[in-house]
């Protein structure tokens, strides 16, 4: 992984001896709460609900098992103990006191992480593909290129008070798994038939309050030109964008209201008068950065491995783990694992102190020392011995990391909610688990087959309802808590915006309305149809219908 | 009463410019205080040949929507471009900056003016501003060392065009 030199190092230095006396200059009243908000939010400190919020960027996901130590230290020593990981991979903590965190910055930046521009109207972290370097379907390792894209959004002078914030995604993969068409800007890595590599540029999706899929503005782009026509998007944006209404000032509704094609001639007309910069990206400096990313010293393995042929034999239940958690590595006799943090009863994408540092000591063991956190916040270990898997995966078990649910109902993607946030309108957690507890059924769950359920506590989405196969979504009704469904989003390739079904629902009610979706489903299905699938080739209408009772029930509740 | 004070060349300098179009000389019927102004792009449109026969100095400023290049070939006419910020959180003079200066190659003092504090003057700087009139209530003395919050800078800019990756390739990035 990315290791920092001299210049990172004292770049972070610098950054936490800033923010420390901007902390000081707030504390002594030298800076009012509306001077001091924006100088916090790009240091990742939100004021929240009960306490302040840190969030800690990972760029791009990725995480050595030393940096995992120092989560685990830090939420033990400035929080209550535990994290969380969100759907930007991220973790966030929910109880730092404000005079402590540029301790915590300090401390992060002992082992070359921070929180820079983890939030605030600023170009955020950069996410990608949590197999990327490992997945048989890679393109190129889209890591080289989100650590240049990383340290060319630090501090860019130009960008540091945008009309809103700006997020951008790599996916260096055929399959997308980096929600490309759903970020301000999407960069999806390609070839052109001449063998270049190039990537396609997608603006303006996202979800939040409008959601839309992005808009591919360049079929190929040259990559030593992704940071020049980055910042051609970004001047555009940042000229035009709206700033009279929060609710306006994405790029995606610029996008909408110039049109693509206009939007399109702007960015290029921009990038035509400005792309012959020293921005451009030298071989050097990509050489530099993708030597951080070699692949690990592998030994040469068979593909099929006797020890995990025999405990897949013996175990049902080790089986059942290796079916859903375990994934296909480009290196024969290897496998990534995603070690699950969607356990019922526990706070999907919640990990403690204790767990942090055991998944540590597992990287270590079993995985180069590296981890990643996946955009539905679970980890992963990357590279894995087949023939370790059942160790592994006995060891995770011990420490509640083993359930066996990814693309799973219950691998419920979520957000903190109105437990913890501020802008929420409903809790999401315990809607989670009370879904959760309702299909415990492993049988059942894997009789349902693959499906994605996502939960919002609002409209700002981190819980990314809308690509949920199931979507939840908190609404506000009166002072009361109620909950929208929506069915039919997908994420990936074809990432498709989820449709309401009908009127919203009490708390109490969720576990039948999702049992009903499940029920019309399995009545309906063909033979290997998941139910996303099964939605799109029928529609909401029978869904709604069981979902609503009759027609003249769905008339009241309305 | 105090004179008004300004920071150029990373100095805090006295400041003669009065700003036309913003209150206490919001009114654009009135004559012109003498001595030097900065007068709005709207002014300039309207009564380019009247100020530019004025004796005294004059310079332009421009709202945050305003595009830098409806005075691209104006440039020449003005000792001071102002840019104005209402709120320190409207970054878009911070592209009018970097259009000024590179696109339209102004190479005269470019002043920025409003709500600015210390906490934006490493960045307006490197989007090439060199004079800052920082609100009223901040002390632009203690402002003066936020100039050197960061020793190290990722990407090029105004100030230093070459990115970091282009020294590192000569310099080896100096590993840990």
């Amino acid at each position: 992984m990315y290791r920092y030199d001299s210049y990172d190092h004292a770049l972070v230095a610098e950054r936490v001896a800033q923010y420390r006396d901007q902390t000081r200059r707030y504390l002594a009243g030298e800076l009012t709460d509306d001077e001091f908000r924006p100088l916090r939010l790009q240091n990742g400190l939100y004021i929240q609900r009960q306490a302040p919020m840190l969030r800690v960027a990972i760029p791009y996901g990725l995480l050595s098992s030393g940096q995992l130590r120092m989560l685990a230290h830090i939420a033990r020593k400035h929080d209550k103990g535990y994290g969380h990981f969100t759907t930007r991979q991220n973790i966030q903590y929910n109880w730092p006191k404000l005079e402590e965190t540029p301790d915590i910055l300090a401390l992060l930046a002992s082992v070359e992480m921070h929180a820079i521009q983890t939030s605030g109207n600023c170009v955020r972290n950069i996410t990608t593909d949590h197999f990327a370097g490992v997945a048989p379907d890679e393109i190129v390792d889209p890591r080289p290129l989100a650590e240049i894209l990383r340290q060319w959004s630090t501090f860019h002078p130009e960008f540091a008070y945008l009309p809103r914030k700006f997020k951008i995604a790599l996916n260096g993969a055929e399959a997308d798994r980096a929600a490309v068409l759903l970020h301000d800007i999407g960069l999806h890595v390609v070839k052109n038939p001449a063998g270049e590599v190039g990537m396609r540029v997608i603006v303006g999706g996202g979800m939040g309050r409008t959601p839309i899929i992005g808009h591919v503005i360049r079929d190929f782009l040259p990559w030593r030109h992704m940071l020049t026509y980055v910042e051609a998007i970004l001047r555009v944006y940042n000229r035009y964008g709206r700033r009279d209404n929060i609710y306006k000032a994405r790029i995606k509704i610029l996008v909408k209201a110039l049109g693509v094609e206009e939007f399109t001639r702007q960015v290029e007309a921009e990038w035509e008068a400005s792309k012959d910069s020293l921005a451009v990206i030298t071989d050097e400096e990509f050489a530099r950065v993708a030597a951080h990313f070699e692949p690990h010293p592998y030994e040469s393995l068979a593909e099929v491995d006797p020890v995990y042929v025999q405990s897949r034999a013996d175990s049902r239940s080790f089986t059942r783990w290796a079916e859903r958690n375990v994934h296909a590595h480009r290196k024969a006799g290897y496998a990534a694992v995603t070690l699950s943090l969607k356990k019922t009863g526990v706070p999907p994408g919640d990990a403690t102190a204790e767990q942090m540092e055991f998944v540590a000591d597992l990287a270590d063991r079993f995985s180069f020392g590296e981890l990643r956190v996946s955009h539905e916040q679970n980890l992963i270990l990357a590279d894995v011995r087949k023939r370790d898997l059942f160790a592994l995966w006995q060891a995770a078990k011990s420490q509640g990391l083993a359930t066996p649910n990814v693309g799973l109902l219950t691998n419920i993607v979520c957000c903190p909610g109105g437990d913890f946030c501020s802008l929420a309108n409903a809790k999401s957690i315990p809607i989670a688990e009370a879904i959760q507890r309702r299909f415990d059924d492993l049988d059942y769950l894997h009789d349902i087959g693959e499906l994605d359920l996502n939960i919002s506590g609002c409209m700002n989405s981190c819980g990314h309802h809308h690509i949920g196969h199931i979507g939840i979504l908190g609404v506000d009704k009166q002072g009361a808590e109620f909950y929208q469904v929506s069915i039919g989003g997908r994420q990936g390739n074809s990432a498709a915006l989820g449709d309401v079904i009908g009127p919203s629902f009490a708390a109490a009610e969720m576990p039948d309305v999702v049992e009903k979706l499940i029920d019309t489903y399995l009545g309906v299905r063909h033979p290997d149809e998941l139910f996303v699938d099964t939605v799109h080739r029928l529609g909401i209408a029978p869904f709604k219908a069981r979902v609503y009772g009759d027609t003249r029930e769905i008339a009241r509740a309305a | 009463m105090q004179p008004e004070r300004v920071i150029r060349g990373r100095r805090v300098e006295n400041d003669a410019w009065v700003v036309v179009g913003l209150p206490p000389h919001e009114d654009l019927a009135a004559a012109l205080p003498t001595g030097p102004v900065l007068v709005p792009l709207a002014l300039w449109l309207e009564r380019r040949e009247e100020l530019a026969a004025r004796r005294d100095a004059l310079g332009i400023w421009l709202k945050p929507h305003d595009d830098p290049a409806a005075i691209a070939g104006d440039l020449d006419r003005f000792s001071v471009v102002a840019v104005h910020f209402p709120k320190f959180t409207d970054g878009r003079g911070y592209s009018s900056a970097a259009l000024l200066r590179t696109r339209y190659g102004y190479r005269g003092e470019l002043r920025a003016f409003g709500d600015v504090g210390r906490d934006q003057l490493f960045h307006l700087a490197r989007c090439g501003f060199d004079a800052f009139k920082l609100a009223p209530h901040r002390d632009p003395d203690a402002a003066l060392a936020s100039f050197t919050d960061f020793s190290v800078r990722y990407q090029g800019s105004l100030d230093d065009p070459v990115p970091l990756f282009r020294k590192r390739a000569v310099s080896g990035g100096n590993p840990r």
